[in-house]
């Protein structure tokens, strides 16, 4: 099947658009200020970026303020702690009990949650769940002791604060050796930044949701397609999308229209670098701590070894290119030779990207690849498996299927599969659940799709009903780019679940939203309406998260481990985020091993907060 | 067809039903169905019972085998319960709550608002110039919210025709609301009142559709139909198709219209976004007047068929 030609020139040729993506070089943040500004920022000094400070021990200080930034040529005011983008980097030994006192001071209350860390509800940093929040002026006292090792992140849990700058490394260094060895050590920060005033940015979204999305199927895309494959196909390919009134460029709410991408707080055009010698071990400690962006990220003429996800170890596998969402962490070794080399994050929607470069010596670049092109969704991100093997009818004399005419020839359907990609998708892969119904009835997970009631009204725009199961799509995108592209189902946490306990129950939650109204929720309902998760305090339980939209949601459980599980119910990975693709339906084992009110949301910030999120009581 | 046929044949077939079913409007809102979807063709897949669905699951099975519903439509009676997860538990009670009132409130009870000037534009015909406005503001949550409605046009300093409406816009499926509430008349001729219900919200293949049905006194009805179409010739030129008819239920011979249909434009126009706030457009409308209402307009030395020619802003805030 040919390609998809992209729709749009990779960078957009105006030169103030280009300055704007790929930012400025330098600070210079005071020059230009306007002289309110400059009034608000006297006394203000300009906000650090680059490699964060690093702090260590058992007692820290953080101070929460306003410190002026300049991505783009206009001077803004970022959110920031101790006055850097990254804020600093906090390094931490395992077994130790750390103080960490947070100083607010804002004209508004403000939060840090530490991401992917286990300890007390209290200490979670969730305004509302876990504790008020940090009004202005006060200084709340965090102190927790760390149970665990490897690469986290904190951020604001308050409004758009952490859009606005509050984000940093946390790094939980094992007390004996690291059985991760490298000679050198860097956090890869990824970010986004908008000019804009995050809040309005919603209310913008709240109008009109395709508002910063210039990728949109035109007229002159039709003409092209028609030359290229007839007009019936032409036809066929935009039919269902547009009977449902769905965009298949909906691939991000936000793009380069609004955002620039930042590593390590610097622009594309900054050029964050890292040093080397040639033949260094160099482990890069990769976090998306954007509000908006998935990254997809590679860095050209490397191979990367992934060592580590989420903070927990996995079996290295060594691959050519990684996506990543809000929230989720991957460190990676790599072991470069050559001078320099880019480090290379387009985001998901290819409007921009964050770059640095890995040298021998400051001052170096390498090439730098285009954007990949514009890749329509495919009816498997809308519509699932299309295939009986995803829907429950596990054990039945389904062997006799076959697959490949299922998912190529669907009599009936009158639509041209154009845009699917066969080869990478869920058509004869890993349609597990088909095979046999060996161990008790929840010895994997259930495959039966139950729709809450609330996903029929007008908070849901679809909803899918043969999910795709299987975990090794990389998704939109990166389906057959000639890389090896990692995948869930690439990842093995070395060692195995922390609790060998199967689950005792089910607990299967939607993730649903409508995108003309821009609204967010879990089985149709935003969190407002509804109600917690109660889970009683020591069981087992299995999640099942399916995705009824046509966007990847990473969600993020705070306060205990997800264990990702294959769909024949064999534990993977170990994660405190898993990205959920459209259509697909992905399941974890939960242990509620920690009592308290915790917060469990997808960390696309504004998702989070249009309402997909709950809250889990484990009592 | 069926679909319109079961929504409807329960209901007076009134003006407002019959309109919204020529306009194709009203299947959608229902649910859209995809026949086939491949699956009743696969026998193999039809025989083999599913695993955990009771044979008095008729939707869902249906739904496996059938047609598949992946937009609106009823829940089927054994949908799940959303909370029931919870075990009475909500966020204001239960153990571990922050004392008080709840605090946590995210986007999803905000209010939100906007004001939209669709049209603003200069009108040039044969016999005169004038400047039209249509704008629509609304205010309030994802599911209700007060709209407000403004269309009309001033000629030499004096307003003509000017429709103004305030409505309680209530979601009703994925891309419908329905809306409820007065419309005010006022310019040339008496003033009128009427209540309003209607519905605005998007048809499959992305027209924007409303369509209002009038009840005012003295046995007068009306009816409003409106759509538009946004055609991307590129990512910010944009052509945008517009109808609009008007019907009334009796004539108003002091406003100069007859019964039935009394009134449509035809337009197109075309845009450039120099933001998605902030586009102008030139555009050329047809308009023309019908049965008795035409009759009025002759009587007055007014043209019944007119085109237009109209330059203007379309923007919002």
């Amino acid at each position: 099947m040919p390609p998809l030609r992209p729709f749009h020139s990779p960078l957009p040729l105006v030169p103030a658009r280009r300055r704007f993506v790929r930012g400025l070089v330098a600070g210079g943040v005071m020059i230009g200020l306007s002289p309110w500004l400059r009034a608000a920022a006297q006394g203000l000094s300009d906000t650090r970026t680059g490699a964060a400070p690093v702090l260590s021990g058992t007692n820290i200080d953080l101070v929460v303020g306003e410190s002026p930034v300049n991505f783009t040529g206009k001077p803004r005011m970022a959110t920031t702690i101790n006055g850097s983008i990254p804020a600093p980097t906090l390094k931490l030994r395992e077994g130790d009990t750390v103080t960490i006192r947070v100083t607010n001071r804002l004209r508004e209350a403000t939060s840090i949650h530490w991401h992917g860390i286990i300890l007390p509800y209290q200490m979670d940093g969730v305004p509302g769940i876990s504790f008020p929040g940090i009004p202005p002026g006060q200084t709340f006292t965090y102190q927790f002791r760390l149970e665990q090792t490897g690469t986290y992140w904190y951020h604001s849990h308050s409004g758009m604060q952490e859009q606005t700058g509050m984000y940093g490394a946390l790094i939980v260094e094992p007390r004996d050796a690291d059985p991760i060895r490298a000679d050198r050590d860097y956090v890869v920060h990824l970010s986004d930044w908008t000019d804009e005033d995050p809040m309005r940015v919603l209310a913008k979204l709240k109008v009109q949701s395709d508002y910063y999305n210039y990728h949109q199927p035109t007229a002159i895309d039709f003409f092209r397609d028609v030359a290229d494959m007839g007009l019936s196909r032409a036809l066929d390919k935009r039919a269902m999308w547009n009977q449902m009134r769905m965009n298949p460029t909906d691939l991000a709410d936000l793009s380069g229209a609004t955002l620039t991408y930042l590593m390590n707080g610097v622009t594309p055009a900054g050029n964050w670098t890292g040093l080397f010698r040639p033949g260094e071990r160099v482990r890069l400690r990769f976090i998306n701590g954007a509000a908006n962006t998935f990254y997809d990220v590679r860095i050209p003429g490397l191979k990367m070894t992934v060592v580590q996800s989420d903070g927990q170890n996995v079996e290295p596998v060594t691959v050519d290119e990684f996506r990543f969402g809000p929230g989720e962490t991957y460190d990676v070794i790599v072991t470069p030779q050559e001078d320099a080399y880019t480090i290379f994050a387009q985001s998901m929607d290819r409007t921009g990207f964050a770059r640095g470069t890995l040298a021998v010596r400051e001052g170096l670049s390498a090439a730098v690849p285009a954007l990949d092109p514009v890749e329509w969704l495919t009816m498997a991100d809308m519509m699932g498996a299309m295939d009986h093997g995803a829907m429950g009818h596990g054990g039945s004399a389904m062997g006799a299927m076959d697959h490949a005419a299922m998912g190529h020839d669907m009599p009936g359907m009158k639509h041209d599969m154009s845009g699917m990609n066969h080869g990478a998708m869920a058509m004869g892969h890993g349609q597990h659940a088909m095979h046999g119904m060996a161990g008790g009835a929840l010895a994997k997970p259930s495959a039966t799709v139950r729709h809450a009631r609330t996903e029929y009204g007008p908070s849901t725009d679809m909803r899918v009903d043969m999910p795709r199961t299987n975990l090794d799509d990389p998704g939109i995108g990166l389906r057959n780019n000639g890389r090896r592209v990692l995948t869930l189902a690439d990842l093995k946490t070395i060692g195995g679940p922390l609790d060998p306990r199967g689950a005792e129950r089910e607990i299967e939650l939607h993730l649903t939203g409508n995108m003309e109204r821009y609204t967010w929720s879990l089985d149709g309902l935003e969190f407002g309406k509804s109600t917690p998760v109660h889970l009683k305090y020591g069981e087992r339980v299995r999640v099942i998260l399916h995705n009824d939209t046509m966007m990847t949601h990473p969600m993020h459980l705070h306060g205990m481990w997800s264990e990702v599980e294959t769909p024949d119910g064999q534990f993977l990975v170990r994660r405190h985020t898993i990205p959920v693709q459209p259509a697909q339906r992905v399941s974890f084992l939960v242990t509620a091993d920690a009592l308290g009110r915790w917060a469990w949301h997808c960390h696309l910030m504004l998702h989070m907060d249009m309402g997909m999120f709950r809250e889990v009581v484990v009592s | 067809m069926k679909l319109i046929q079961g929504r409807f044949s329960m209901k007076p077939r009134s003006l407002f039903t019959a309109a919204m079913v020529l306009l194709g409007a009203a299947p959608v809102w229902a649910q859209t169905p995809m026949e086939g979807g491949g699956h009743a063709a696969h026998s193999g897949a039809a025989a083999a019972p599913t695993r955990a669905e009771s044979p008095a699951n008729a939707p869902s099975a249906t739904m496996d085998h059938g047609s598949m519903n992946m937009q609106g439509g009823p829940a089927p009676a054994d949908a799940r319960d959303p909370h029931a997860y919870s075990n009475g538990l909500t966020l204001e009670s239960g153990p571990y709550v922050l004392p008080g009132p709840r605090q946590l409130r995210l986007s999803d009870e905000h209010a939100f608002g906007s004001v939209l000037l669709d049209r603003l534009e200069r009108v040039y015909t044969k016999d005169g110039n004038a400047t039209a406005y249509d704008a629509q503001a609304w205010f309030g949550s994802t599911y209700d919210r007060l709209v407000l409605k403004a269309e009309g046009d001033v000629a030499k300093g004096k307003l003509e025709e000017a429709r103004t409406e305030v409505l309680w816009g209530h979601a009703i499926a994925s891309y419908w609301d329905t809306q409820l509430g007065v419309r005010q008349d006022s310019g040339t001729g008496p003033d009128r009142t009427w209540l309003a219900f209607g519905i605005q919200g998007l048809a499959p293949y992305w027209f924007d559709v409303d369509a209002t049905a009038y009840v005012g006194s003295s046995g007068r009805t009306a009816l409003r139909l409106s759509g538009e179409y946004e055609l991307l010739l590129t990512q910010r030129l944009i052509l945008q198709p517009r109808m609009e008819v008007n019907l009334y239920g009796q004539r108003d011979e002091a406003r100069g219209l007859g019964s039935g249909l009394a009134d449509a434009a035809a337009g197109l126009r075309l845009r450039y976004e120099f933001s998605r706030q902030f586009a102008p457009y030139v555009g050329v409308e047809w308009a023309g007047k019908f049965g008795q209402t035409a009759d009025f307009a002759r009587a007055e030395g007014q043209r019944t068929r007119e085109t237009r020619y109209v330059a203007g802003v379309r923007l919002w805030f």
